[in-house]
């Protein structure tokens, strides 16, 4: 067999796995610009931009997203602080204590997050802080915590000890070398630890769906989900509409970070450890 | 240790916190609370009295754990261990030989999947499967009858599902660990004649086992914790015949209100979230003295 036919074939295979995955979502965009949408994959006979119009509005789509984007940069804000701040003397002094911790911290990524929701919803009560946007944000940041530190870690690791050095000859404390020195070199490795926190909040279904009660408070995630309960069964092309609406903003964000990655892994620099 | 030195970790402390506050609390407290009966609501949500172990013997003796932690295996093994696991590889492995072009439009709708909110990819996956849905419509192209998939093969349904929302994060696993295979070992046995599924088998497979070992570890700990998937699609119905662990463990404590049973559940999924982060700690370890 010849080496262009083989090539063929392996194209043609990998276009009809793409199909496949492809397949789902197409609904999710047919159905967003069908006025008259069911569960079914057709094209709309008279497409139009209705469904979107009427899920544009404050009550239905912006306090919704604005919570959403309150919730995620909160989570990421925190988390990214915290894992600087944690990362800085694991990366920079040796210590007995360095690699216990971190290991602990990596056995704490493996803990399953809905499994804890149970007990973090009694926690929350006897401690009165359900429905509370800053406790769901600072319990969201926790749970990427463990991740995100031993991403910041590797990411500081790369940043040589030589250039902060000479700065502490010079006197300089070193938190002041972290401001200065070190957080610019590794900016780029900061934004990637913050967007893919940010994404994974700006998804997180379960999590203010057991914590935030109110409406007022809850983000797009869960308003979208009784919003499907309520008009589910009448409005499919608004549900697309509303979903694809909510899906891009983490799209675009996925893109900026896979392209500025040069399309290496976003996370394999915690996998590798 | 000196002051000095103990003043230099000061920064590690906010990280600390969280981590006790928000993570270790709330894991103490399940395995404390599951030994009491801890309601949603009425007496027992403010009083919970000490029970002993009785949620843990009612678990045994009922149906519904036995069952859900047997739908959690087939789950895992199904969508992570084979489904994502498996197709993940083999797209890596084809998109080393394929053209660009095809690799990224393929690489961009598997990743669309994964990227997506995972409430949207649940709606699409309901959508999806529903008995109107796509995959009847295409089914009916062949020529074939439509089913019921939610409703007569729910765990099915959700197999799939997750496999599809899932693969991705496999597939970037296994390309990163493939581009780092050097060409001139594929190549010397190239060389040798040794026919595609050997160098396979012999050659590329050994050679990235260790992303083989975390990705199974990572995809087995994301699965075990699937909820909103299962929790849209078929809110674990039609009775029970999809209830899974956190399913089970969210029913007891929020629709029935019994908060020390579910707490009872929940600590069940955390010792098996800890035997496959021991050992995927000690995984790590092994390779990096």
């Amino acid at each position: 067999m010849s080496r262009s036919r083989a090539r063929l074939g392996v194209d043609i295979a990998l276009l009809l796995i793409g199909v496949c995955f492809a397949a789902p979502l197409l609904w999710l965009v047919l159905a967003a610009v069908d006025p008259q949408a069911g569960y079914q994959t057709k094209v709309p006979s008279a497409p139009s931009i209705i469904n979107f119009a009427a899920v544009m509005t404050p009550e239905l789509l912006g306090r919704p997203l604005l919570n959403s984007f309150l919730l995620s940069a909160g989570t990421a804000l925190v988390n990214v602080l915290a894992a600087v701040l944690a990362a800085y003397p694991l990366s920079r002094y040796q210590s007995r204590f360095n690699k216990p911790f971190m290991y602990t911290v990596l056995f704490g990524t493996s803990l399953p997050v809905t499994a804890i929701m149970v007990p973090v919803y009694g926690l929350f009560v006897q401690l009165q802080l359900l429905d509370s946007m800053a406790a769901t944000i600072f319990f969201m940041a926790t749970t990427t915590l463990p991740m995100a530190i031993w991403m910041a870690k590797n990411f500081m690791d790369s940043v040589p000890l030589e250039l902060e050095e000479a700065a502490w000859m010079d006197g300089a404390s070193s938190m002041a070398t972290l401001r200065s020195i070190v957080l610019p070199l590794m900016g780029q490795g900061l934004g990637v630890v913050f967007i893919f926190v940010f994404i994974q909040a700006w998804g997180n279904f379960f999590v203010p769906f057991i914590l935030l009660l109110s409406t007022g408070k809850q983000p797009a995630a869960v308003s979208i989900f009784s919003f499907f309960g309520q008009h589910g069964a009448i409005a499919y092309g608004q549900l697309a509409a509303f979903s694809i609406l909510y899906s891009v903003p983490v799209l675009v964000l996925y893109a900026v970070v896979s392209r500025g990655m040069g399309n290496s892994f976003a996370m394999s620099g915690a996998m590798k450890g | 240790m000196n002051p000095r030195r103990l003043l230099r970790l000061l920064p590690i402390t906010p990280a600390i916190l969280l981590l006790l506050v928000f993570l270790l609390a709330p894991v103490v407290w399940s395995f404390y609370a599951s030994f009491t009966d801890a309601a949603l609501s009425g007496k027992a949500a403010k009083d919970p009295q000490w029970v002993g172990a009785e949620n843990y013997v009612r678990m045994f003796s009922d149906d519904s754990f036995p069952m859900a932690t047997w739908l959690t295996v087939v789950f895992v093994a199904a969508s992570a261990v084979l489904g994502q696991n498996l197709l993940g590889l083999l797209i890596a492995l084809l998109m080393t030989r394929s053209r660009k072009m095809v690799s990224d439009w393929v690489g961009t709708a598997v990743v669309a999947a994964w990227v997506l909110p995972e409430i949207v990819a649940a709606f699409a996956a309901y959508a999806y499967f529903n008995r109107d849905g796509t995959l009847n419509q295409l089914l009916a192209v062949l020529g074939t009858h439509g089913l019921d998939w939610l409703y007569s093969f729910p765990l099915v349904a959700i197999i799939l599902a997750n496999t599809w929302r899932g693969t991705a994060f496999s597939m970037l696993v296994y390309r990163a660990a493939l581009a780092d295979v050097p060409r001139d070992v594929s190549e010397a046995a190239l060389m040798d004649g040794a026919r595609g599924w050997q160098r396979l088998g012999f050659i590329t497979l050994p050679l990235i086992r260790n992303s083989i070992a975390t990705n199974l570890m990572l995809i087995t700990l994301q699965t075990l914790a699937v909820f909103t998937l299962i929790w849209v699609m078929t809110a674990g119905g039609p009775a029970n015949a999809s209830t899974t662990l956190p399913v089970l463990a969210y029913q007891e404590a929020f629709k029935f209100g019994d908060i020390g049973y579910g707490t009872a559940v929940a600590s069940v999924l955390i010792l098996l979230g800890m035997v496959f982060g021991a050992v995927y700690v000690r995984l790590l370890r092994e390779r990096r003295p």
